[in-house]
């Protein structure tokens, strides 16, 4: 990209997001829509303001995020060692593969119903579904990830003495972690929608999915775009923020995979 | 996405492959029937796997379920119809003209890292619950990933390819239809594909919201109020095979005829 268009494509980006903007406001206040489903954008901050200001929606944000990180967690401490063992033992990829595709085209957002039966209303069937959610993801591509481990680098490390611990520390798991990052990635993607949809389905007081479909039960569109505006916010963060930096830390910095901008 | 599964790698296996791929079910069948008898937990929230074959047969049977997945799968189609036609439109109009890319990719790209789900109260609240708000947020939602692709795709088509064609003598239509088009296909495939995956992953908790008369995921949640945990798991069951066939019946197969036979992928 040339250094003349950059500024260029950004102050047309600015102009148009302006346009789009005043575009919304004019046709908000025209009166043409009630108010209550169609809030000016001074109401939308307003709200978010408000939300911020009395601590409720930091507190929905993080018992939203406690959910997905708990689901998460138990996804890759489940699924780290299966999929690594999938990768070395044939019988255990023979086993639990088949069994992996089967389950996988079940959208976590099934599973709510039966959850709710299951678990009850509330935290337990919210973790449930994220782990469901983030459970394929991560398995197949620790599995791929290990498979991919060249060869020849576990030749080269025994013949350099490495023992089977060392091997798997300081060969396996570094050979197959932009797998495992990829994995993570999307695991988290999908696990994001699946605790919004579990918190709208399995209402328990708490959690930013559960501030929106509130939120329409009493007609409050300006709370439900600003909690809309932080669900959003906070998943590029973790995108951005968490992932971006852990590949930087790890991958990018042993020169196996090179930066997107590179 | 595609990864190679275990059986790929014996093909001259034969019935030893099926049977091999029907063990790992039968031990979990036999697990799952042995903590459903043992009395643990009720069997109205356990169910053993016959009570769920049952009343598949008999859902199945009565018309119910074909029914229920019929209003299903409608919802998909026009849904996810109505991304692809509007996202291949979007998506080429961003990768051929830099206006257009200047002032559609700051909404696109703030409004898709949303999780689509969120966005079902605010279309329910516009649009009333039903169908329509149903149909229109599975478009909204699947479209994001087939604008992306489509986007990326016509950007990649080399210069080479295109300044070759000109120089050939090709000129706008033609270099559209025949050049540019051809060369975006990987990706705008892969976009329709993602973006198929995504509708469907929403469709069902989008339906369990937005309280359509018809619909597996409104047949799976109204079972709730009766503790059916059966037709819960027989409605689950019919929701991942069609997740199954849609994966592998649709787009591999439409891989398979344009760009894997062109050549351009394996």
């Amino acid at each position: 990209m040339s250094a003349s268009r950059l500024p260029r494509s950004l102050l047309r980006s600015t102009v148009a997001l302006a346009l789009m903007a005043a575009a919304y406001e004019a046709l908000a206040r025209s009166g043409a829509f009630p108010p209550a489903l169609l809030p000016t954008l001074p109401a939308v901050a307003a709200a978010l303001w408000s939300g911020i200001a009395d601590g409720t929606l930091p507190a929905h944000a993080a018992s939203t995020l406690w959910r997905v990180l708990a689901g998460m967690g138990l996804a890759v401490v489940l699924t780290v060692p299966l999929g690594i063992l999938m990768g070395r033992v044939r019988a255990v990829e023979g086993f639990v593969l088949p069994l992996a595709s089967a389950l996988m085209p079940i959208p976590s957002l099934a599973w709510v119903p039966v959850f709710i039966l299951w678990f009850g209303l509330g935290n337990a069937t919210a973790v449930g579904v994220v782990l469901y959610a983030a459970l394929f993801p991560v398995l197949l591509n620790v599995w791929s990830g290990v498979r991919a481990v060249n060869p020849l680098w576990l030749r080269a490390g025994s013949a350099m003495g490495a023992g089977t611990a060392a091997l798997f520390w300081k060969v396996m798991v570094p050979g197959a972690l932009p797998f495992i990052i990829a994995g993570l990635r999307q695991a988290f993607v999908r696990a994001w929608i699946a605790v919004v949809g579990a918190e709208m389905l399995a209402a328990s007081d708490w959690g930013l999915g559960w501030v929106i479909f509130d939120a329409k039960e009493f007609l409050q569109a300006d709370r439900m775009l600003a909690s809309l505006a932080v669900i959003g916010l906070i998943g590029l963060a973790f995108e951005r923020l968490v992932f971006g930096t852990l590949e930087r830390a790890t991958v990018q910095r042993w020169g196996m995979v090179r930066s997107a901008k590179a | 996405m595609s990864y190679p599964t275990a059986d790929a790698r014996l093909p001259s296996a034969g019935w030893r492959a099926v049977v091999r791929a029907a063990f790992p079910f039968l031990v979990v069948g036999a697990l799952w029937e042995a903590v459903a008898h043992a009395g643990l937990f009720h069997p109205r929230l356990f169910p053993p796997v016959e009570a769920v074959a049952g009343q598949f047969v008999r859902l199945t049977a009565s018309g119910v379920l074909p029914h229920h997945a019929a209003d299903t799968l409608a919802r998909l189609a026009a849904g996810f119809g109505l991304a692809a036609a509007a996202g291949v439109a979007v998506g080429i109009v961003m990768g051929r003209w830099r206006l257009a890319e200047d002032v559609l990719l700051p909404p696109v790209s703030m409004a898709a890292p949303i999780p689509g789900i969120a966005y079902a109260p605010l279309f329910l609240l516009w649009f009333g619950p039903g169908s329509v708000s149903t149909v229109l947020l599975v478009a909204f939602v699947s479209a994001f990933p087939v604008v992306f692709n489509t986007w990326t795709g016509v950007k990649s088509v080399k210069e080479v390819w295109l300044r070759s064609a000109m120089a050939m003598g090709a000129g706008g239509r033609h270099l559209f239809l025949k050049v540019v088009l051809p060369g975006a296909l990987p990706y705008i495939l892969t976009g329709l594909r993602l973006g198929l995956a995504q509708a469907w992953r929403i469709l069902v908790g989008v339906e369990m919201l937005a309280a359509v008369p018809w619909g597996l995921g409104w047949m799976i949640f109204g079972a709730r109020e009766f503790l059916n945990t059966d037709v819960m798991l027989a409605g689950v069951a019919v929701i991942g095979a069609i997740g199954l066939a849609l994966e592998k019946g649709v787009f591999q197969r439409l891989e398979n005829y344009t760009v894997v036979r062109w050549g351009m992928m394996t």
